[in-house]
């Protein structure tokens, strides 16, 4: 969560359309706990509906006004073989009654719906976690197939842990045999059954959700009453069984945000709407062209619901297409945005390098996913920052742009957006899987506060030849941007060709001058360097009375979380580090160089093998240390904070 | 200025296949000077290019739409520089590329009148994926795809149209391959307009070119056209008068399919040419008879816009890909359906009937908020 604690006292309300507190289902008479947040994380098989359960939950939660943080986690294969370790899909949620910032290291409580979920997931529960086991799906064969010679419920592996044995299945059943269902259809709902029951648990408003469901199943109300029924016996499970003594509050929380309209968002509906919005304010017709992959189809599937904005999209026949059209469409005066992920850029490379040469506008956006190849395509990593930077031939600079958390990538989108239109350049916005499907409350921004990335198209010749002639020079450039005019067709006088050829300065003509040649090549890379970004801010508290840290912890990307949070726990315990977090990867802050220098060490976090210490050190002779993960999840807070700590200790 | 951008109302004239009245026309009477760029030509001398070339500038004031509304857009090789001397707007874009750049274009300004000039290895070997789908989809682009049968700009290697056997510097033994037939492919990938013309034949280039233009949707123009530096010569057959006759199937809707040297009225012929096209009946292709032997009765009479494609398909693959015998030329097929862009605009003013002009407050703010009262 990116939002600081407002100043001053802050009054909490909630005025949901569809539910508030205050209409929710009486209060619990057993006992009440507070906590102050909560780390849950659902488990079970592809097929058990373990994300959908989870987002309900995040939804509930957001609506309640706690701050959160997501992490689902799925495997590639959309069903994976029944009850395997590889088939096991979850879903992790941490909400608080204060400001948080990542989905948590470790679960508090863990929703096993089947052996294979419990044996995939006990590792990251430390003792002394709540263990709600589905105890139907633990018979011979399910826990044979995963491994256990003997039942995990019976054999006191589990000891440590606080189990509630619960046979989901059958009491999702027995709650629906008014239904006209089999007992196999009924079952399906037992996922409702567990969101209900944590719902009790922690005093989570169930309106939304009824309502959810019944929107869902609009088409098959059976269907629609039998998951309401299913949610709702899991509510009244949690109240009457005794095995469940305790339940607990998170308040909102109250000072996490400042006053405002919010919602729950994950990073790729917000980069969705960040899309639409640069549109809007450019007024210009947005082109979207996209070729399925993972995991940016969402981007694709949101903007193809709006068409009413005047949003155009276009499913192309491979990855090249799919940014050729949208290259076509800039070429005609459109706001041209491709979306892929990493092996999607592979193949858009050389049209990349065309844009470079072009100089037209355009957007490619980069949902990074673990690598090389077809790598882990379900989950994070940022090891495509080199590909943005490098992966063309010739010198080919691309302004990169990269979003700290999924609200953020609203902002970001519109900030690439008014680099490519303002410079008339190809930009990278490297998100990546973590972003694009976690999930956060964010601060609906007022329309009329949005940037204004209105462009003048050519309108007239604006140039003169010896012989006075008036001619449309389309190489002539800003001498303020050195961005060239966009002269769009339809324009009357302005007609002229454009191509991948080095062209001649100002004319555009075909040119193999090498002094030319030179000058264009330096040119594109001014341009880029040119690019206006703001200052790095770095976080130092106590700079002014005892000058700066003597370690500086640096990060790009969605790792803004992970070393915030960690950055929290070192200095909680009086340790003193200062921290940074950069949104432009190209240009770099100017001031950036002279912020590195200020430190006696310098680490950077990153989910690759070290690709912004390369470049850090390449520009900046600076000794970057790297701290690398690629294990495509985020960073834990309490890892980071120790490998800080250690460099912080360690000289 | 984006407003002029928007889509607006469907003003397309009654009877307007070629979707030309979308397109702003221009003000006074145009020449093929109008058409003619400041950059000089650089093609060799001798290039059946500069033919192409010609009757596409001499044609444009026909179609008399506003030049600043035409683009050419090119993908790579010898006739990919094409857009350089066109005095339109044009992007020499690259290799392959093209027809997934033009579709971007034309999907996003239906004002605009979209061609693409193509090679045999630009279109059918590197960008072969992007040409097939543009087909299918049925965009409103022209596609003059310039087949020489060879690679020209990379000094002479063969090309996915060249005969097999064919002797060149990546192939001294002999190249391995059966070619592709560009109007087969086109027809298999759902073409609505195929046809097939010659650089030399002005007068029968710039009829193919007209009924392209007036075709609503993707049009494929093979041009057969003469490589004089590495593969001259290869369709000398069609062009040398006496070969031609016996040579080349001159395609007219309408028209028995007749072709071969006249058959006399002093033979008791009726002057059309003494071969003809039908269809045989215990195998279902087609066949070539000498009509003095059979008769007239049962050759085909040219139907482009069947709404089947069989009889276009089986007509492309009378030619004999090593000699050329037998090869149609003119418009094979010509049918009418849905436009890819037409439809992809009318989603848009769907959309906004179903649902309102899309309001960006509302959207962002989406359905689930709360408040945060200071």
């Amino acid at each position: 969560m990116t939002a600081s604690a407002a100043s001053g006292e802050v009054r909490f309300t909630v005025t949901s359309q569809v539910n508030s507190p205050a209409e929710e289902r009486p209060s619990t008479e057993k006992e009440v706990r507070q906590l102050d947040r909560v780390i849950i994380r659902f488990a079970g098989d592809s097929g058990d509906g373990m994300q959908l359960t989870g987002d309900r939950f995040t939804s509930e939660t957001a609506s309640f006004g706690n701050d959160l943080s997501t992490l689902p986690n799925f495997p590639a294969e959309i069903r994976a073989p029944a009850g395997t370790l590889p088939g096991v899909s979850s879903f992790q949620l941490h909400f608080a009654d204060h400001d948080i910032l990542t989905p948590g290291d470790a679960p508090n409580v863990l929703v096993a719906m089947n052996p294979a979920a419990l044996k995939a997931n006990i590792g990251d529960l430390p003792r002394g976690a709540e263990l709600i086991i589905n105890t139907d799906e633990f018979n011979k064969r399910a826990m044979a197939k995963v491994g256990y010679d003997t039942s995990p419920l019976e054999d006191g592996s589990l000891d440590g842990y606080s189990v509630h044995q619960v046979p989901l299945t059958t009491l999702t059943v027995e709650a629906l045999k008014d239904y006209d269902l089999g007992r196999k259809e009924a079952g399906r709902s037992k996922n409702m059954f567990a969101l209900g029951l944590l719902s009790w648990m922690y005093h989570r408003p169930t309106a939304s959700t009824e309502q959810f469901l019944r929107t869902k199943f609009a088409k098959k109300p059976q269907v629609a009453e039998a998951n309401v029924a299913a949610y709702r016996a899991g509510w009244n499970f949690g109240e009457t069984t005794e095995d469940f003594a305790v339940s607990y509050e998170v308040a909102p929380a109250t000072t996490a945000f400042p006053p405002g309209t919010y919602r729950n968002i994950s990073g790729n509906l917000a980069l969705s709407y960040g899309l639409i919005a640069a549109a809007q304010q450019a007024d210009l017709p947005l082109f979207l062209g996209s070729y399925p992959i993972t995991p940016a189809s969402d981007v694709l599937h949101e903007l193809s619901k709006h068409k009413n904005f005047g949003v155009r999209t276009y499913q192309a026949e491979d990855e090249i297409a799919a940014i050729g059209a949208a290259l076509g469409a800039s070429f005609g005066g459109s706001l041209g945005i491709t979306t892929t992920s990493g092996p999607g850029v592979a193949l858009k490379s050389e049209t990349i390098g065309l844009a470079v040469s072009l100089e037209l506008p355009l957007l490619i956006v980069d949902i990074q996913r673990g690598g090389p190849s077809t790598g882990l395509p379900t989950k994070t990593e940022q090891a495509d920052l080199l590909q943005a930077m490098y992966g063309r031939n010739g010198e080919a600079p691309v302004p990169i742009v990269a979003p700290a958390t999924p609200a953020d990538c609203f902002t970001a989108a519109l900030d690439a957006a008014r680099i490519a239109l303002t410079y008339r350049t190809p930009v990278f916005l490297l998100s990546d899987g973590y972003l694009a499907n976690g999930s956060e409350p964010w601060r609906v921004p007022e329309v009329d506060t949005l940037p204004d990335l209105r462009v003048q198209f050519a309108q007239a010749p604006n140039h003169q030849l010896d012989d006075g002639t008036e001619v449309f020079w389309p190489y002539k450039r800003d001498p303020e941007t050195l961005a060239r005019p966009w002269a769009v067709p339809g324009t009357p006088g302005l007609e002229h060709r454009i191509g991948g050829i080095e062209k001649q300065d100002g004319s555009g003509n075909i040119s193999y001058d090498p002094a030319n040649h030179e000058f264009m090549v330096r040119t594109r890379q001014a341009k880029v360097d040119g690019i206006e970004v703001p200052d790095l801010v770095v976080d130092d508290p106590g700079i002014e009375e005892e000058g700066p840290a003597r370690v500086l912890v640096l990060g790009w990307g969605s790792t803004f979380g992970p070393i915030t949070a960690a950055v929290r726990r070192i200095r909680r315990g009086g340790g003193r580090i200062a921290q940074g977090h950069l949104r432009h990867l190209n240009p770099f802050p100017r001031n950036l160089g002279e912020e590195l220098r200020r430190y006696d060490k310098v680490v950077v976090p990153e989910m690759n093998l070290g690709q912004l210490a390369a470049l850090l050190r390449a520009k900046y002779l600076v000794d970057a240390q790297s701290l690398t993960q690629v294990r495509g999840l985020p960073f834990k807070a309490e890892q980071l904070a120790n490998a800080l700590k250690e460099a912080i200790d360690n000289g | 200025m984006a407003e002029q951008l928007m889509e607006g109302p469907d003003t397309r004239e009654p009877g307007d296949r070629g979707l030309l009245s979308l397109v702003p026309k221009a003000e006074g009477k145009q020449s093929m000077k109008d058409f003619k760029s400041d950059q000089e030509v650089r093609w060799c001398p001798g290039c059946g290019d500069y033919a192409v070339l010609a009757a596409v500038q001499g044609f444009m004031p026909e179609l008399g739409l506003a030049k600043e509304n035409i683009v050419f857009v090119s993908g790579i090789g010898c006739s990919s520089r094409f857009p350089y001397y066109m005095n339109t707007f044009g992007m020499h874009s690259i290799h392959g590329r093209a027809p997934a750049i033009a579709t971007g274009l034309a999907s996003a300004r239906r004002d605009l009148s979209v061609w693409v000039v193509t090679g045999d290895g630009d279109a059918l070997s590197i960008g072969g994926n992007h040409l097939i789908h543009t087909l299918r989809r049925n965009v409103n682009l022209k596609i003059l795809l310039f087949n020489n049968r060879i690679y020209g700009l990379t000094k002479g290697q063969y090309s996915p149209t060249s005969e097999p056997g064919k002797i060149t510097k990546s192939t001294p033994m002999g190249s391995l391959e059966a070619p592709f037939n560009p109007v087969s492919l086109a027809i298999g990938a759902e073409a609505s307009f195929v046809a097939r013309t010659v650089d030399s034949d002005r007068k029968h280039l710039t009829s193919v070119l007209r009924a392209a233009a007036e075709h609503p949707g993707t049009a494929l123009v093979e041009i057969y056209q003469n490589c004089n530096i590495f593969n001259d010569g290869a369709f000398e057959i069609l062009k040398d008068k006496e070969q031609a006759q016996e040579a080349v199937i001159r395609l007219e809707h309408g028209e028995p399919i007749r072709f071969g040297a006249p058959w006399l009225e002093t033979d008791g012929g009726d002057g059309l040419g003494a071969r003809g096209v039908v269809r045989d009946p215990a195998t279902g292709d087609l066949r070539i008879i000498d009509v003095a032997e059979h008769g007239t009765g049962d050759v085909l009479v040219h139907d482009a816009h069947s709404a089947s494609p069989t009889t276009a398909f089986a007509l492309s693959r009378l030619a004999d890909p090593d000699t050329l015998h037998h090869t149609p030329i003119g418009v094979l097929r010509d049918v009418e359906r849905p436009v890819y862009e037409s439809l992809m605009s009318d989603q848009l003013e769907q959309a906004v009937q179903l649902n309102g002009k899309g309001e960006l407050g509302s959207l962002l703010a989406g359905r689930d908020t709360w408040t945060v009262v200071g």
